[in-house]
């Protein structure tokens, strides 16, 4: 069993959002940078789980980037996980990661391929689909649980209003959020290992991007709060009906 | 050439989120000067013509019943082979659980750019140029596509849902229905609640409700105003509440027409997932909780005392 877990490099969730060059880079000045969350809370512990369950199942990691990915995916690794591949390819286009991807993928023969459900940058929650489609695999989307169950898996997702469960056989792409897992800090044992694990690069395959960010924008500031008395919260309802007409 | 949108159902029941990705594509398809026609897969018991007052002209529809259920691969297979038969330039999707999940399976089968998050409408004046959110609702960015097909899903509550007259066509469609290769074994949904992802109206609860056996007060208020309740993550880490209304960065992000945030502080990982609501109301004792400069109205005070007078109030103004 050979699963294949992928981790995106993104900004800390405090990071202070601001752009350069006229608006069309993320300005990086000052910023931490953090496995996104989905791909290591959900994808990457439960795929350690299913490893310390079945110790012959193996776990590669994958991220697509240049070298200053390579210190985000060092704590991947410190978590867990046997090997990881760097990709060298740069750029925000989904469909140019998944390709990438679906590449290494498809070269090492992986039953599994987990992924966040989306990054907390670019918001694409696309990676995962995109993936699934270039190896021609079924993926389950927004998974809460994952059980392997002989040469299948059974998954829950997702769903409005409530959940779905359902049965698959491998080769599958997940996208994994809340639920799959808890998070995990990584040991003193987990960060010396990883610093020997296995990182391996390899160059991308070429392939044009579907899509390009022209500029970034900052949403228009609030106008400001209106305060209500404590003593007077008759009078939101009133502004709610009234002046915000929302209710 | 056409606009393809597609329609979104569950149970044989057109989503509410089908409503508005109608308006947008059919808006879409005026400003190309060309014809919005949808698809639906699957049996409905819906009125299919009645949503061309939305401004659909032409629906096409794959009744097959190997479609009420979903697989992401046979619904992209399906969808690539209506797109071929609509010769549809722009498809449009809700970005909703569905929509998540086929959209990136079509553009990457038909290498067509796809905006995923889109909140408006594109902008032509110099190419196909279309905004959606990043950094979790912290920024937009304007997307450039330059694919012949292009894809967008849109946001919910981005696009304003108007009715006028007028019914659509709608023609059965034969397309090859591969067999599934996910099989959903059981569906478990809370019934006669409003789904978060759909309600416009959402209350909301941190960890100043101090637990679980105090979230009376905050469904009395949702059940007057209709609305959906939610929480912050340390009350769905708890388990004082189900994951599914954890909304925020790592929970899920919403954008209701009305927010009301009671005992919740407003941290910067909470705003991510609730700053596209229209209005925010912030109820809490701290007059110095970051939340205030992010509302619209507030009231600092205790929300144990506060609350159920709101509630009353609502309930004299409706009449119940
Ligand atoms: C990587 C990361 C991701 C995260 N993702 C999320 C996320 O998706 N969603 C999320 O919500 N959080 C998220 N968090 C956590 C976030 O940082 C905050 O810790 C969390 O939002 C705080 O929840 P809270 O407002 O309920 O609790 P607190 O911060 O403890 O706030 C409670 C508030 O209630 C008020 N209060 C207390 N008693 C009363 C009363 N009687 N009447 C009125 N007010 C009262 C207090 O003044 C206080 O402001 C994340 C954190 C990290 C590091």
């Amino acid at each position: 069993m050979k699963i294949l877990v992928c981790i995106s490099k993104t900004p800390d969730t405090t990071a202070k959002i601001a752009f350069t060059d006229n608006n069309t880079k993320f300005s990086e000045q000052g910023v931490q940078w953090i496995i996104n969350p989905y791909d290591e809370w959900y994808a990457l512990v439960r795929a350690i789980e299913l490893k310390e369950k079945d110790p012959s199942v193996l776990v590669h990691l994958i991220t697509v980037g240049g070298a200053d990915a390579e210190p985000v995916i060092r704590k991947a690794l410190a978590l867990g996980g046997d090997e990881a591949i760097r990709v060298n390819g740069g750029g925000h286009d989904s469909f140019y990661i998944a390709t990438q991807i679906a590449e290494v993928a498809k070269q090492g023969a992986y039953d599994l391929v987990f992924a966040g459900k989306e990054t907390i940058d670019y918001n694409g929650a696309s990676i995962g689909g995109m993936v699934a489609e270039l190896l021609d695999f079924p993926f389950v989307p927004l998974a809460i649980k994952f059980e392997l169950n002989g040469s299948g898996a059974v998954i829950t997702r997702e769903i409005e209003g409530g959940e779905e469960v359902c049965e698959v056989a491998l080769p599958v792409v997940v996208s994994c959020q809340k639920g799959m897992a808890e998070q995990r800090i990584p040991n003193m044992k987990g960060i010396m290992g990883a610093r020997t694990k296995p990182l391996k690069v390899v160059e991308a395959v070429p392939v044009d991007a579907l899509t390009a960010v022209v500029s970034f924008e900052l949403p228009p500031a609030k106008a400001g709060v209106k305060m209500i008395a404590a003593d007077n919260p008759e009078e939101l309802v009133r502004l709610l009906h009234d002046e915000a007409k929302v209710i | 050439m056409s606009v393809l949108i597609f329609i979104d159902q569950a149970d044989g029941q057109i989503k509410k989120a089908a409503h508005e990705v109608i308006c947008y594509g059919a808006r879409i398809a005026e400003m190309l000067g060309t014809t919005a026609e949808g698809i639906v897969l699957g049996t409905v018991t819906d009125d299919l013509a009645a949503l061309g007052k939305y401004g659909v002209k032409k629906i096409h529809h794959v009744k097959s019943e190997q479609l009420n259920q979903f697989d992401a691969q046979v619904f992209a297979n399906v969808l690539a082979q209506a797109v071929a038969a609509a010769s549809a330039e722009v498809v449009v999707f809700s970005n909703n659980v569905d929509g998540k999940a086929i959209a990136p399976r079509l553009s990457a089968r038909l290498k067509a750019g796809l905006v995923a998050g889109a909140i408006a409408l594109p902008d032509l004046t110099t190419g196909f140029i279309v905004k959606k959110n990043v950094f979790s609702g912290k920024a937009f960015a304007n997307v450039s596509l330059n694919t012949t097909i292009k894809i967008i899903s849109l946001n919910g509550n981005s696009y304003p849902v108007t009715e006028t007259s007028g019914s659509s066509e709608v023609v059965s469609l034969n397309v090859t229905v591969a067999g599934a290769k996910v099989k959903v074994t059981s569906v478990n949904k809370v019934t006669g609640e409003v789904p978060l992802s759909e309600a416009e109206l959402v209350v909301s609860g941190g960890r100043g409700l101090k637990g679980p056996e105090n979230w009376g007060i905050l469904e009395d208020l949702a059940k007057a105003l209709g609305a959906a309740t939610a929480c912050s993550r340390p009350v769905a880490d708890a388990h004082w509440r189900p994951h599914h209304e954890h909304v925020g960065q790592t929970g899920f992000a919403i954008a209701p027409n009305l927010y009301v945030a009671l005992g919740i502080s407003g941290a910067i990982q909470h705003l991510a997932g609730v700053n596209r609501s229209k209005v925010i109301v912030v109820i809490n004792k701290d007059a110095e909780a970051p939340f205030f400069k992010a509302a619209d109205y507030g009231i600092v005070g205790d929300v144990f005392e506060i609350v159920p007078k709101i509630t009353a109030a609502v309930k004299k103004l409706k009449g119940i």
